[in-house]
């Protein structure tokens, strides 16, 4: 499961969405998309709900989708709650979320347990290694990708931002709450001076 | 260092706050996971902390797993299932509770604000992330070769992750990474 992509605009059919899904219709459609998500689960996801079930628009889905990238934590976790919840509530949420994360955890602590017993083999100790550059590799590509627009826009605030962050966590190691602390509010500050000045 | 505590205890509540500080999602919060679990608790060494993001990036589901295997690496299948549920749980709450309020008053302008606030903290941290697994996994010259040619193509191209992570692996395997 290498990094999700940055979010991307999807042409809206209009297309009816067909009736609520039940809670176990949920649970399942969550656990088939996270089983099969290698390369990223949203793209599974959004084939499943717009595409296959019908559950939603594709506008729908990327509104649901931008709320739950600036919500902290797993973006596609909050996904399954705020998508299981808006058809069957607290129930549909909690469903969702066990499908989503329940079966391919299980996977995730059988290998645990693998690792535990034959993580020190040479060979697999090799493979590892190489599969971990590889991995470092894909996450540097979402990066790049993510900073295009920035660059492009010659968003000088945002590169600021970005640059003082990747200071603060990569080189100086700092504790992340703390940083975010201040950063968070810093740059929600100047974002909205920035657009107050624009609008004016 | 660990002495004071019930370690499935420690698991909760440090992923428990780390979930509400995962700015971008899971994979801003690994420069976090580091500090944390190598060089704050000494749960794993570097070379454990890479291993795992490799088994995590090989496997099926969302990123946020990795938390997973640190915690099954702490106190086996319960802090497994404890580190899971104190990383997803109080940010779903979180999004349960934001996509009631905002159902509500859907044409506020703050969303928009905030998300293009924090997107470039999310690559700030993400490139941090990049930097610190580079650091632990990129030793050698093939080692660093092999993560820029990875990066490159993912870049350039769309072809399926799950190739360049099975090329990596087999670089691996013949002993050209060290």
């Amino acid at each position: 499961m290498p990094p999700d992509s940055p979010p991307v605009a999807v042409p809206a059919p209009a297309s009816p969405t067909s009736a609520p899904p039940s809670l176990i219709a949920l649970f399942v459609a969550f656990a088939k998309m996270s089983l099969a998500g290698f390369g990223g689960v949203l793209v599974f996801a959004r084939r499943a709900i717009v595409d296959r079930h019908r559950w939603m628009t594709a506008e729908e889905f990327n509104e649901t989708f931008a709320l739950c990238h600036f919500l902290p934590g797993p973006n596609i976790v909050n996904l399954s709650v705020v998508f299981g919840s808006r058809f069957r509530g607290i129930a549909g949420a909690a469903a969702a979320f066990t499908g989503l994360v329940g079966p391919p955890a299980v996977v995730v602590t059988i290998l645990a347990a693998l690792y535990a017993r034959f993580g020190e083999v040479e060979a697999l100790r090799r493979i590892l290694a190489g599969i971990s550059c590889a991995a470092v590799g894909l996450l540097l590509a979402v990066v790049f990708r993510m900073m295009m627009p920035l660059i492009g826009k010659r968003d000088l605030v945002g590169l600021v931002v970005m640059a003082a962050v990747f200071i603060a966590i990569g080189l100086l190691r700092l504790p992340l709450p703390a940083v975010l602390l201040v950063a968070i509010p810093l740059s929600i500050a100047i974002t909205t001076a920035i657009r107050r000045r624009a609008a004016a | 260092m660990n002495s004071e505590g019930n370690p499935v205890l420690t698991l909760a509540w440090t992923f428990g706050l780390m979930s509400l500080f995962a700015v971008g999602g899971a994979n801003s919060a690994i420069p976090e996971m580091h500090r944390v679990a190598v060089d704050v608790q000494h749960w794993l060494s570097d070379k454990q902390f890479a291993d795992i993001f490799a088994i995590a990036q090989m496997s099926p589901g969302p990123n946020v797993l990795i938390v997973t295997l640190i915690g099954y690496s702490v106190a086996g299948v319960a802090g497994a299932l404890v580190a899971t549920l104190a990383m997803c749980v109080p940010t779903a709450v979180l999004a349960y509770g934001v996509s009631r309020l905002l159902t509500r008053s859907s044409h506020s302008r703050w969303p928009a604000i905030i998300q293009a606030s924090l997107v470039p903290l999310s690559i700030g941290l993400m490139g941090a992330s990049g930097l610190i697994l580079a650091q632990t996994s990129d030793r050698t010259w093939t080692a660093a070769l092999v993560t820029a040619v990875a990066a490159g193509l993912a870049s350039t191209t769309r072809l399926n992750p799950f190739w360049m992570l099975l090329a990596g692996g087999c670089v691996g395997f013949a002993g050209l990474i060290g």
